[in-house]
C-alpha cells in the first residue's frame, strides 16, 4: 500500500495531464488545470519542508557542536528574523499580521523585510556572484589550453563572443572597408551565437527533451520508481 | 530618520560587499558569517514569498473568501500537510502521497510541454531552406545551423560506436558543441564581469561618491 498507491496516483495525474492536451474538454480540460494548482500548492509545501529541513539540520548541527557550529547560529537568526519581519508586517504590498506598520516603514523608508532584502540580501547576492568573475578567470587561464581543435573551437569562440560585445572590439575592426564588414568583431559574434551556437545549443535541447520525454513516460508508467525511497 | 537608516543599509551593503570578498584571500570568519547571513536571509524570503505568493493567494484566500466553491482546495492542503511529515522518521512515508501528485504532474506536463518546445519546435525551426534570401553569410550560417543541429543530435546517439560516418558526424556534433560552449562561457563570464563593475560601482558611487552614478 505504501508503494502500490502513489504509483497509482502518478499513472492516473500523469495520464490525465497528457489526455486533456489532445482532449480539452470536460472533465480533462477542467481536472487538468485543478490538478496544476493542486501542484502549485503542494509545491509550495515542498519548499516550506526544504526551509524547515535547513532549520532542523541547522539545529542538530549546534546541538551536537560540530565543526564551526558558531557560525549555524547565525544562519538560524538570520532565517527567524527575515520570516519574523515578514510576517510581523508583510513585504511590498501584502500586509502582515500588524498590518502595514506605517510608523516603522516611514523609518526605515521600506518596511522592514524589504529594507533587510534591499540593504543586505541583494549586495550579498550580487557580491557571491560576482566573486565567481575571478573564478572564471581562473578557469579560463587553465582550460584554454588551445591543445586541441576542441579546446581551440572553445576558446576562439569564448574571445571572439567576449570581444565583440566589448567597444574595444569595435575599434580593434572599426577600420575594416564596408565589403570585408562580415569580419567586423560584433559581427563575428552576433553570427557565432545566431548560427553555430544556435546548432549545438539546439542539438542539446533535443537531445534533453528526448530525454526528459523518456523520463516522463517511465515515472508514469510506473518504470522508474526512485522518487518513492527505498523502503 | 529615514536619511539615517539610507545611510545605514548603504554601509550595511559596503561591509558585507567587503565580506565576502575576503574571501579572494582566502576562506575567514567575516567571509563565513556573511556566508551563513546569506543563506538565512534566502532561506527566509524564500519562506515568506512561498506563503505570500502562492499559499494566500491561490489555497488560503479561495477558501476564505468562497468555500463552497473552492472546499476541493482543502485536499492539496491535507497533501502539503502531509508532505511536511517528511520531517519526522517515522511519518516520512506519507509524505510519498503528496510527492505522487507532484511527480504525476511533473511528468505529465513535461512530457508535452518538452515534446512541443525542445524537440518539435526545434526541429521545425531546423528544417528551413538555407538558400533562400539574405546574403551569402546568412546562407553559410544557415547551413551551419542545419549541419550543427543535426551532427550534434547524432553526437548524443550513443546506441551504436562512433565509427565511421557517425564517427565523422559526431566528431561534426563536438565541434559544434565546443563553439557553443565557449559562446556560453564568454557570456557567462561578461554576466560576472558586469556584477563585480556593480559592485566596485555601488562602493565608489553610493559607499564613497567619488564616482556619479
Amino acid at each position: 500500500m505504501k508503494r502500490k498507491i502513489p504509483l497509482l496516483i502518478t499513472f492516473t495525474v500523469g495520464i490525465i495531464l497528457i489526455i486533456s492536451e489532445f482532449i480539452p474538454h470536460k472533465p480533462f480540460g477542467q481536472l487538468s488545470g485543478e490538478l496544476e494548482i493542486w501542484f502549485l500548492i503542494i509545491s509550495g509545501f515542498a519548499i516550506l519542508l526544504g526551509q524547515l529541513s535547513l532549520f532542523k539540520v541547522n539545529i542538530i548541527k549546534i546541538r551536537y557542536k560540530q565543526r564551526d557550529w558558531q557560525f549555524y547560529i547565525v544562519t538560524l537568526a538570520s532565517f527567524v528574523v527575515m520570516v519574523a519581519l515578514g510576517f510581523l508586517w508583510g513585504t511590498g504590498r501584502s500586509a502582515g499580521l500588524l498590518g502595514h506598520g506605517e510608523v516603522i516603514t516611514n523609518t526605515l523608508g521600506y518596511k522592514p523585510f524589504d529594507y533587510l532584502f534591499n540593504n543586505i540580501y541583494q549586495h550579498l547576492q550580487a557580491t557571491m556572484f560576482s566573486l565567481l568573475a575571478f573564478f572564471i578567470a581562473s578557469a579560463a587561464y587553465r582550460a584554454f589550453i588551445g591543445r586541441t581543435v576542441e579546446s581551440n573551437l572553445l576558446l576562439a569562440s569564448a574571445v571572439l563572443v567576449m570581444l565583440g560585445n566589448t567597444t574595444l572590439g569595435s575599434l580593434l575592426t572599426g577600420w575594416l572597408p564596408e565589403s570585408l564588414n562580415f569580419l567586423h568583431l560584433p559581427k563575428v559574434s552576433e553570427f557565432i551565437m545566431t548560427f553555430p551556437t544556435t546548432a549545438g545549443q539546439r542539438a542539446i535541447m533535443i537531445g534533453a527533451g528526448l530525454g526528459i520525454i523518456g523520463s516522463s513516460l517511465r515515472i508514469i508508467l510506473g518504470i522508474e520508481r526512485s522518487y518513492l525511497g527505498g523502503e | 530618520m529615514e536619511q539615517f537608516f539610507a545611510t545605514l543599509g548603504i554601509w550595511l551593503g559596503a561591509i558585507f560587499t567587503f565580506a565576502i570578498f575576503s574571501f579572494l584571500y582566502k576562506d575567514n570568519p567575516f567571509y563565513k558569517t556573511a556566508e551563513q547571513i546569506f543563506v538565512g536571509l534566502s532561506a527566509g524570503y524564500w519562506f515568506v514569498y512561498t506563503v505570500f505568493s502562492i499559499l494566500i493567494p491561490n489555497l488560503y484566500d479561495p477558501l476564505i473568501q468562497n468555500f463552497s466553491v473552492n472546499w476541493i482546495k482543502i485536499i492539496p492542503a491535507i497533501l502539503g500537510i502531509m508532505m511536511l511529515m517528511r520531517l519526522i522518521p517515522k511519518t516520512e512515508w506519507i509524505s510519498r502521497f503528496p510527492i505522487s501528485v507532484v511527480i504525476g504532474t511533473t511528468s505529465g506536463v513535461f512530457f508535452l510541454r518538452y515534446l512541443k518546445s525542445d524537440v518539435l519546435n526545434q526541429l521545425t525551426a531546423t528544417m528551413i531552406n538555407p538558400f533562400v534570401g539574405g546574403s551569402w553569410v546568412m546562407v553559410v550560417g544557415k547551413i551551419m545551423l542545419i549541419v550543427g543541429t543535426i551532427s550534434g543530435v547524432i553526437y548524443f546517439y550513443f546506441s551504436k560506436k562512433h565509427t565511421g560516418a557517425l564517427g565523422v558526424s559526431a566528431k561534426i556534433g563536438i565541434y559544434f558543441l565546443m563553439v557553443s560552449f565557449g559562446a556560453a562561457f564568454g557570456y557567462t563570464a561578461m554576466a560576472r564581469i558586469s556584477l563585480l563593475i556593480g559592485r566596485l560601482q555601488f562602493l565608489l558611487g553610493d559607499w564613497l561618491g567619488i564616482i556619479q552614478p
